[in-house]
C-alpha cells in the first residue's frame, strides 16, 4: 500500500509524530526493560536513552534515539537530537554490553546530532566517533533498526551493527532534505526535489547494499503501531539468531572481521590503477576498474 | 585567496592534463586578516603565516606535504582513484562528474585526499592530507578508500599515520555513500590501534562535519594550528538553530584546547619538529603478541609477553 509513495512522502511519514518511537519498540518487545541513566561524565541525555532487559528470551542492551509525542515532550527530548552525554551514555553501555557479552540493539530515529554550543564546547564529533570506532570493534553482536529518521553522523553514531534494517518508511541520509536544498538551492523550500534526488529512502538503501533488510509497512506505522512493531521484533530476531549462529560456528573474531569487511567494503569510485610518483611520473597502466559495494549478507534467510 | 597561491610546489600531485603553472615572483599576497601584503617569494618562505598578525592561511594539499614532510621523501600512492557517482548526481544543471573534473583541474589533484609516504624529521610515516580546494575537501567514497588504504600501508609497513584534515563536511553528491565513510575510515583506526601503532591528526582551518566526527577526533594526538575554526556543527548553523550569537573565539583551536578536545596548539613552523618528536616517542612500541593469548599474556606479562 505504501510501495507508490514518493521520497517526500516518506520524508512526512518517518517525521510523523504519530509514529512509534524508540520507547514504543521497547515497551513492547523488551520485558523487564530497565533503563540506564547518565554518562558518568557530565549529565543524562534524553534524546539518547539506554537500558538493559529481555529480548525474546536473551538478555539485551538498547539504544536508542527517542523524539517526543507533543512539544512539551520534544522539548524535554531535545526533538530526538542527542547531545555529547547521550553518544557517551551510549559508549558506556556498549562497554557494559561487551562486559556481560550480550547483544546489542538499537533503534535510529533522530533528525540529527544537537548542533548548539553545549554540544560543541562537549566535543559533540569526538563523541560521535568514539561510538563509531567503538561499535565497528565491539565483541557482541548488534542489530541497528531505522525506524524514522536516521539523520546523519547523530544517526550513525549507534548504527554500525552487524545487520542494518530499515523501516519502509524510514529514511536514511547524509543530511535532511532542508539543508541539503539550502546547500543546492539556497531554498530549503525546495527539500522535497533533495530528498528525491539524495535517494534517501529504506528501498534506495536497500539496493546501494547499506541496509540488509527493508522491514515492510504494509500499512503506514503510526496507523498500525503494534503490528509494525512486532513485524520489525521478528525481523531483529531473525538477524540476531543468525549473527549468533555465526558466532557459535565461527566464532566471534569472525563476526566482527565479517562486520568490519562490510564497512570496509561501502563505497563507489573507479580505479585507475595508477601511482603517481612524487616526479610526476605514472607507474601501472591505468585499468578502470569500478568498484561497487558488495555486501557479505543479503539479510534474508 | 586560493588564487594567490598558485605556485606549483616541489612534490605536487599530478593530474590529467597538467600543464606548466609557473607564477611571476613578484605576486603580492594579501593577509585576509589584517590586510599586511607580502611577496609571494616571503609568503612561501613565511609558510604562508603572516608576519605581522601570525594568521595561517589555508594551504593546498602539495603546499601542506611541502612544508610538513623531509624534502624528497614524499610519496604518492592511489592518486588513480576517482569518482564514481554512484546517484547519477546532477543539481543545476550539473552533473557531479563534471563538478569533480572541474574541482580537479583547478587543484591537480583527482578527489580531496592526497596520500602516500614520507618521512618527517626523519620518522617514516604513511600521510593522508586534505585538498580543501577540491569541493571543501567533502568526504566522499575516494577520499574514505584512500585514506583506508593509507591505513592499510602504515599497518603493513609498521608506520605511524599522520592525517591533516581540512574540510567542509559530507560529499552530498554521494549522499549515504558519503555518510559511510566516517563508519568506513573509523572502524580502520579500530586496526591501525591493534597494531600499536601512532594515529597523529592534525586539524587545520577549517575542519566539520563528519570528517571531525569520525577519524580525525579519534587519534593518539590531536594537533591544531593557531586560529584553526573547527567543530562538528558549522557556526552559520549554530547560529540558526539556537537564535544565538557565538561568542568571540568560538571553536577555535585555542577554544578546542581550552575545552580538552585537543592536545596541542603547534603554529605551523613547529609542526615538522612536534609530530617528529611525538613519532619518535610512539615509535618505540613493539608489535601486539597474536590473537588468542594476547589478552592473558598482555595482563600476566606485558613487557616480556610482547616482544617476539
Ligand atoms: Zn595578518
Amino acid at each position: 500500500m505504501t510501495e507508490q509513495l514518493n521520497a517526500w512522502d516518506r520524508v512526512q511519514l518517518a517525521r510523523n509524530a504519530a509514529r512509534p518511537h524508540a520507547l514504543d519498540y521497547i515497551n513492547e518487545l523488551v520485558k523487564d526493560f530497565v533503563e540506564l541513566h547518565g554518562d558518568r561524565l557530565f549529565g543524562d541525555d534524553h534524546a539518547l536513552i539506554g537500558g538493559i532487559g529481555d529480548f525474546r528470551g536473551r538478555t539485551v542492551v538498547v539504544l536508542g534515539h527517542q523524539k517526543g509525542a507533543n512539544t512539551r515532550e520534544n522539548i524535554d527530548r531535545n526533538f530526538g537530537m542527542p547531545r555529547p552525554e547521550g553518544y557517551r551514555k551510549a559508549l558506556r553501555l556498549i562497554r557494559q554490553a561487551e562486559k556481560f557479552n550480550l547483544p546489542v540493539l538499537t533503534f535510529i530515529d533522530t533528525p540529527a546530532a544537537d548542533p548548539g554550543l553545549g554540544s560543541e564546547e562537549r566535543g559533540q564529533g569526538n563523541a560521535i566517533a568514539e561510538n563509531l570506532i567503538a561499535m565497528a570493534a565491539m565483541r557482541v553482536p548488534a542489530i541497528a533498526t531505522v525506524v524514522g529518521e536516521g539523520g546523519s553522523g547523530g544517526a550513525l553514531a549507534i548504527s554500525i551493527a552487524d545487520r542494518i534494517l530499515m523501516l519502509e518508511n524510514a529514511i536514511y541520509a547524509v543530511a535532511s532534505p532542508e539543508a541539503c536544498a539550502t546547500i543546492l538551492w539556497k531554498d530549503a523550500a525546495q527539500a522535497p526535489a533533495a530528498a528525491e534526488i539524495l535517494r534517501i529512502t529504506a528501498h534506495d538503501l536497500h539496493g546501494f547494499g547499506i541496509a540488509d533488510e527493508v522491514i515492510p509497512e504494509p500499512v503506514a506505522a503510526h496507523l498500525q503501531p503494534s503490528a509494525t512493531i512486532q513485524r520489525a521484533g521478528d525481523a531483529i530476531e531473525r538477524h540476531l539468531r543468525d549473527v549468533e549462529q555465526t558466532i557459535a560456528t565461527m566464532g566471534i573474531d569472525t563476526l566482527v572481521a565479517t562486520r568490519y569487511a562490510k564497512y570496509r567494503g561501502i563505497g563507489r569510485w573507479v580505479d585507475n590503477g595508477e601511482t603517481i610518483l612524487r616526479n610526476g611520473t605514472v607507474t601501472n597502466a591505468p585499468n578502470g576498474t569500478e568498484h561497487v559495494t558488495s555486501m557479505q549478507h543479503s539479510g534474508s534467510r | 585567496m586560493r588564487e594567490l597561491f598558485r605556485r606549483q610546489p616541489k612534490f605536487s600531485p599530478t593530474a590529467p592534463g597538467d600543464e606548466t603553472r609557473s607564477i611571476p615572483d613578484d605576486l603580492w599576497i594579501k593577509c585576509p586578516k589584517c590586510n599586511e601584503l607580502q611577496y609571494s617569494k616571503d609568503a612561501e618562505r613565511n609558510l604562508y603565516v603572516c608576519p605581522r598578525c601570525g594568521h595561517h592561511a589555508r594551504l593546498s594539499a602539495a603546499q601542506r606535504i611541502d612544508t610538513l614532510v623531509d624534502e624528497g621523501t614524499f610519496i604518492e600512492y592511489d592518486a588513480g582513484l576517482t569518482q564514481s557517482d554512484p546517484l547519477e548526481f546532477v543539481a543545476n544543471g550539473e552533473a557531479y562528474r563534471a563538478k569533480a573534473a572541474s574541482a580537479g583541474r583547478k587543484t591537480h589533484t583527482n578527489d580531496a585526499l592526497v596520500c602516500g609516504t614520507a618521512s618527517i624529521c626523519g620518522q617514516p610515516v604513511s600521510l593522508a592530507v586534505t585538498e580543501f580546494g577540491f569541493m571543501g575537501a567533502s568526504m566522499g567514497s575516494v577520499y574514505g578508500e584512500k585514506l583506508v588504504r593509507a591505513i592499510e600501508r602504515a599497518i603493513e609497513g609498521r608506520l605511524g599515520l599522520v592525517t591533516v584534515s581540512s574540510s567542509g563536511g559530507a560529499r552530498m553528491h554521494e549522499s549515504m555513500f558519503s555518510l559511510m565513510q566516517m563508519a568506513k575510515t573509523t572502524a580502520a583506526l579500530a586496526h591501525l590501534g591493534d597494531a600499536r601503532l601512532p594515529h597523529l591528526s592534525l586539524l587545520t582551518d577549517p575542519c566539520f562535519g563528519g570528517v571531525t566526527a569520525s577519524y580525525a577526533t579519534v587519534a593518539d594526538v590531536i594537533v591544531a594550528e593557531p586560529g584553526a575554526i573547527i567543530g562538528f556543527a558549522g557556526p552559520r548553523v549554530i547560529e540558526q538553530v539556537t537564535r544565538q550569537k557565538l561568542p568571540e573565539g568560538f571553536q577555535t583551536a585555542e577554544f578546542l584546547l581550552e575545552h580538552g578536545m585537543i592536545d596541542l596548539v603547534v603554529p605551523r613552523a613547529q609542526l615538522p619538529e612536534r609530530i617528529g618528536t611525538l613519532l619518535r616517542h610512539f615509535a618505540v612500541q613493539p608489535e601486539p603478541a597474536k590473537s588468542d593469548d594476547a589478552d592473558i599474556t598482555r595482563s600476566a606479562e606485558p613487557a616480556e609477553a610482547l616482544h617476539d
